[in-house]
């Protein structure tokens, strides 16, 4: 019963279409962003780590490298920020959490391509 | 006009607010209560509104508490306006003015339409017999150098000789939680009448399921 109430409230807060994407897929996600008066779009680009919480509460982690470093940032999957989330590539993946990428750089960091039919 | 009302809570979730930003929200499930009684100052030395919240089945309620809401009958009932509902498993009291309330009005969130903030009371978790460190947030001792088998050991607690005293007031361990709380001054999100459903920002006392007392804030600015 009190799930029911939590996703009553929640429903107001969910997009209607959300994002389409899976993890290990190379991403564009779109972030609005609001300088001052105006308003625009920044890009993130990289690779899908993984997905965590539920409803409302949905995150996505996404990891690029900059500048030899490696950069991971956590968007609110129904947040009004984004603007939206462009799937680049697909790959194969066996696993929820890729946070084994972490841990490899360079020619490791790569994953098999899917072609989706 | 009473700004009170009873209810449950029911957990935490987030939503989004119109620049975007994500708002942490308790739900509460708050009503419908009865109003059961009003104190009077001719009667009762003091102004209160009763209210009554959720049905308790008749088989279980005391014979007290069925001619609480109803006229029962019997040699000493009293002549004072009954609600006529069933008996309600919780009955509070909300000091304050009783004008606009009669016995037997039907109260729901829609009482706290345009209240900005409130104070919610409820009892919060039991934590039983909780040491320093739960209870007081004392640092411990450290994990090594010599400390042995007292790291979350609050430490000395008094001076030498001289007063060769504890001071009154000394924070120790000892029973925590299940005490009656009130959080102050949170803002209400939300108040959907249609679902008897009110959001607040932030957290409240108690369990998911618990009772809470929700009203408006006596905190001024």
């Amino acid at each position: 019963m009190s799930q029911q109430i939590i996703d009553l409230v929640e429903k107001s807060s969910l997009k209607e279409e959300p994002p389409q994407f899976d993890v290990g897929d190379t991403v564009d996600v779109h972030t609005r962003i609001l300088e001052g008066e105006k308003e625009r779009i920044q890009i993130f680009t990289g690779v899908v780590l993984g997905r965590s919480g539920g409803g409302a509460r949905e995150m996505f982690v996404v990891r690029r490298i900059v500048a030899g470093e490696g950069v991971e940032r956590k968007f609110p999957l129904h947040s009004p920020r984004i603007a939206k989330v462009e799937v680049k590539r697909s790959s194969v993946v066996r696993r929820a959490k890729l946070y084994f990428l972490r841990d490899r750089v360079g020619k490791a960091t790569r994953l098999k391509e899917r072609r989706r039919s | 006009m009473l700004k009170g009302i009873l209810g449950r809570k029911v957990g935490m979730t987030q939503i989004f607010d119109e620049t975007g930003r994500a708002i942490p929200v308790t739900i509460i499930q708050a009503g419908p209560c009865c109003v059961l009684q009003l104190k009077t100052v001719e009667r009762d030395g003091y102004e209160a509104v009763q209210l009554g919240y959720q049905d308790k089945p008749r088989r279980l309620a005391r014979r007290s508490e069925r001619g609480h809401v109803a006229k029962i009958g019997g040699k000493n009932s009293s002549d004072r306006p009954k609600a006529n509902c069933e008996p309600q498993r919780v009955v509070r009291e909300f000091r304050g003015s009783v004008e606009g309330c009669e016995v037997g009005q039907k109260l729901g969130v829609e009482v706290l339409e345009n209240v900005v903030s409130v104070d919610v009371v409820g009892v919060s978790k039991g934590r039983g017999f909780a040491g320093v460190m739960k209870r007081h947030n004392f640092s411990g001792q450290r994990a090594t150098h010599g400390v042995k088998k007292v790291h979350r050991h609050a430490g000395g607690t008094g001076c030498s000789a001289s007063p060769s005293r504890l001071f009154k007031g000394r924070r120790m361990g000892g029973q925590y939680g299940a005490a009656r709380i009130t959080s102050r001054n949170l803002k209400v999100v939300r108040v959907d009448a249609e679902n008897g459903l009110l959001l607040v920002k932030g957290a409240v006392p108690g369990p998911n399921g618990g009772v809470l007392v929700v009203q408006e804030t006596n905190r001024l600015g």
